[in-house]
């Protein structure tokens, strides 16, 4: 099953929708409630990202029997240093997005403790893709 | 810790949740930071304590299977942030108290902190 859904960038009121829906097909699908939860961690702070750092973009969701790939595509200002990105507490968020309760340089770091496997690519004026894979 | 007996100790309001009172919570833990909230792995029968009350909140507790929210210093729970919380079967309760003051006083009526 492949799903696909746009994600606005700036649109702070439904940032969360995507992953909210894919964690209730999980659990519809009857995926370990372990499993569950990492993903959705993971896909929330990478849903979250694509709000508050790129113009749009969009989530494709892969279920297979025995796994889930995320990959979530957005237009952006991109990511000049992925390692550096990568690294806790370093941030480049805005003032909004840290009254959210987000922008602490944590979210990058988060989705890969909470990915079997995450693979990052960005160009600097394009946008990043992050594809996330967590095996059942 | 039963809810009725934070919500009594607290002098807090029950905002959403319906026949709860009785439930248990085993510890809670305190942070305006939802990124912070995000990185808790084991959520079972936690609360939430936190002066940040937006829709981000509530969503971040439902990604993070979090049930109990507890709202300091009176802050607005907004019906967006309401209808969200029922949706997911969550319990919402609000205080006037500090988050400190909140904290202090669950603390040292034997409420556990998560770490």
């Amino acid at each position: 099953m492949v799903f696909e859904y746009p994600v606005q960038g700036g649109d702070f009121t439904n940032a969360g929708t995507v992953s909210s829906k894919v964690k209730k097909m999980m659990r519809q699908l009857g995926v370990d409630a372990g499993v569950i939860k990492r993903t959705i961690v993971a896909l929330y702070e990478a849903e979250v990202n694509i709000v508050a750092h790129a113009y749009k973009g969009v989530i494709t969701v892969q279920l297979d029997s025995d796994k889930i790939y995320i990959k979530l595509d957005d237009e952006g200002p991109g990511i000049p240093d992925i390692n550096q990105a990568m690294q806790r507490g370093y941030s480049t968020a805005s003032p909004e997005v840290r009254e959210m309760g987000f922008g602490a340089g944590m979210g990058l770091p988060n989705i890969k403790a909470n990915s079997d496997v995450l693979e990052v690519h960005s160009v600097v004026g394009k946008g990043t893709t992050v594809e996330i894979t967590n095996n059942f | 810790m039963k809810i009725k007996e934070i919500i009594s100790l607290v002098e807090g309001t029950l905002v959403v949740g319906g026949d709860v009172e009785n439930e248990e919570v085993t510890n809670a833990f305190a942070s305006d930071l939802m990124s912070d909230v995000l990185t808790i792995k084991d959520t079972d029968s936690l609360m939430l304590i936190t002066g940040l009350a937006n829709t981000q909140t509530i969503r971040t507790c439902e990604m993070s299977d979090i049930q109990i929210v507890l709202f300091v210093r009176g802050k607005n729970i907004t019906d967006e942030m309401k209808e969200l919380a029922e949706e997911n079967g969550m319990v919402l309760i609000q205080t006037n108290y500090t988050l400190f003051r909140t904290s202090g006083i669950l603390y040292a009526h034997g409420l556990s902190p998560l770490y």
